[in-house]
């Protein structure tokens, strides 16, 4: 027996939830809405009307150029992941399809790797890209963010293959597959939707992360997380202009987040919740 | 059945993850245990050497170390607390059926995706400025003063924004774990005559424990080491009311070029960071076994 829902309760339970929703969502909104507004609007008290006007975003891809830390964005978040995922999907076939008594050891070592906080090392490392030449590189930078995510990456892949049902890959054995025929035949077909979530969720968290990337760049490699924070010492009237560069900065990652709700719950929690 | 050859494979395949992240993990921590127990100025040469463990006293005895330690903990246990409640009530409000729950899902979890530095900014221009800031347009709408938030109450201020960050990450995991919930367990309790209280402390809490124990877990980890919203916000003042261990560890290192200390700082982080991290292990690793 369903338990009729009445109209009343789903009235309530809407209003409520949409206020809520709305409160949380204000600061975006609020920041969206700024960046249509001139420079003296901006700060002429609360009001959720813009004139409607374009040029806080030309003056912000004017003056400080956006669109090369956009650029960099992209290549960093991309490439790292990308690079990851080269490395990981061979060590996460074989952790899910030929496990040993050490590979549950291993994918532990490997999550703990990502404990470390990165203040710990960031002396050292900054010390090994100076003397390399990386620091302010995309190359040394790209690297990095693939370090960093190497073992989230690793452990999502895991979580996906191990539901590959291995009977599959036996009939394909019996065939007489051999192992590379396995993967990129059998295997990578259906891997394919594992592999399309565990990278979306990665280019989300490479596009986001605020502490090597602001460290070790200055202005060749520097991607947005960098551009943003050198706004957090303002000169005269930037309130129209700080909302444009933020806007501009989240649009494209909270667009791809909004697709990624599941993923996000699946990769973050190491498929302990689904 | 694995082969001995397959078995090699295995190896040779895992190979690259597994020395990528040693050699990650153990070059750079080697490091920062060798320069602290080195006095090392990258801007005065001339006074290096071994110094025993003075580094850590230093450090230890230096009045902003008891602060960032304090600073670290508070802005931890305020955000989880913060996050687990809220995500809570705001995941059953969420569970309810609603009109537009795909939109509703959308707005509440848009923050999550807000870069720290974004968040931070947006927060202390637009909506905690005591001049232009939302905030304070309401204050003044209600005639009261309003509140300087990074001046006088800036550690507040930080945890406000942080759990903004995360507390759309709480809510999204328990509602998946709530919806999860048999539907006809509920219906049971509630003919059974359970109120809405116990059935929520009976039957809610404990199916929600699982994903309430991965959020704090997880938080955590990220919670230790909150950096970018103290760097554009606060800068971790005023004085050290809002500095944390890792600006601290940032402040010693690449501003004071006290190498030494910021490395034994570094070290007690780490410390910090795997007393978490064992019980954060033992956790998922329990879920790994079902």
């Amino acid at each position: 027996m369903a338990r009729a829902v009445t109209t009343q309760h789903k009235t309530i339970a809407t209003a409520a939830a949409w206020v809520v929703a709305l409160l949380i969502f204000f600061p975006i909104l609020y920041t969206i809405i700024t960046s249509f507004k001139s420079e003296q609007e901006a700060i002429q008290g609360f009001n959720l009307i813009p004139s409607g006007t374009f040029e806080s975003y030309s003056e912000v891809q004017q003056q400080s150029g956006y669109f090369k830390f956009f650029f960099n964005s992209v290549l960093l978040s991309v490439g790292s992941t990308i690079l990851a995922l080269i490395v990981a999907i061979p060590a996460a076939w074989s952790m899910a399809f030929s496990p040993t008594k050490r590979t549950k050891d291993i994918l532990m070592w490997m999550l703990s790797t990502k404990m470390m906080p990165a203040v710990a090392v960031l002396f050292p490392i900054y010390l090994i890209f100076r003397d390399s030449g990386l620091l302010d590189s995309r190359i040394g930078l790209t690297v990095m963010l693939m370090l960093i995510n190497l073992p989230i990456v690793v452990w999502m892949l895991y979580t996906y293959f191990r539901e590959i049902p291995g009977e599959i890959l036996e009939a394909a054995r019996m065939d007489g597959a051999s192992l590379w025929n396995e993967i990129i035949y059998v295997l990578t077909p259906m891997a394919v939707p594992g592999i399309a979530s565990t990278m979306l969720l990665n280019i989300i968290l490479a596009w986001n992360e605020a502490f090597w990337t602001i460290r070790l760049t200055t202005t060749n490699a520097a991607p947005l997380t960098a551009f943003i924070s050198s706004f957090s010492s303002p000169q005269g009237l930037f309130w129209a202009k700080l909302s444009a560069a933020s806007t501009l900065a989240i649009a494209p990652i909270l667009i791809m987040g909004w697709f990624s709700q599941k993923q996000l719950v699946r990769g973050l929690t190491f498929g302990a919740v689904k | 059945m694995a082969t001995q050859q397959t078995r090699s494979l295995a190896r040779f395949m895992m190979a690259p993850s597994v020395i990528l992240l040693f050699v990650w993990m153990i070059v750079p921590l080697l490091f920062t245990l060798w320069f602290s127990f080195q006095q090392y100025n990258p801007l005065n040469p001339m006074r290096d050497g071994f110094v025993g463990f003075s580094n850590y006293a230093l450090f230890y005895s230096n009045p902003a170390f008891l602060y960032s330690i304090l600073n670290t903990l508070t802005i931890v246990v305020s955000v989880l607390v913060i996050t687990v409640v809220g995500g809570i009530l705001l995941a059953m409000l969420l569970d309810q059926p609603i009109w537009g729950q795909g939109i509703v899902r959308i707005l509440v979890i848009s923050p999550f995706f807000v870069m720290p530095p974004v968040a931070a900014l947006v927060w202390k221009n637009m909506i905690m400025h005591p001049q232009y800031g939302v905030f304070a347009d309401i204050a003044r709408f209600f005639g009261a003063q309003p509140i300087d938030w990074f001046g006088q109450h800036p550690l507040t201020a930080v945890i406000l924004i942080v759990a903004w960050q995360w507390l759309p990450f709480a809510t999204l995991i328990l509602l998946t774990s709530l919806q999860s919930l048999d539907g006809e367990q509920k219906e049971a309790a509630e003919m059974d005559g359970a109120g809405f209280l116990s059935r929520f402390w009976y039957l809610t809490l404990p199916h929600m424990s699982r994903a309430i124990t991965v959020v704090i877990l997880i938080q955590t980890i990220f919670l230790l080491s909150i950096y970018a919203e103290i760097l554009v916000t606060t800068n971790g003042g005023p004085g050290y009311a809002s500095t944390n261990l890792p600006f601290l560890v940032y402040q010693k290192a690449l501003l004071e070029f006290k190498i030494g200390q910021a490395s034994a700082g570094g070290v007690i982080a780490v410390i910090l960071a795997n007393i978490v991290a064992f019980f954060a292990m033992r956790a998922v690793g329990k879920n790994l076994d079902k």
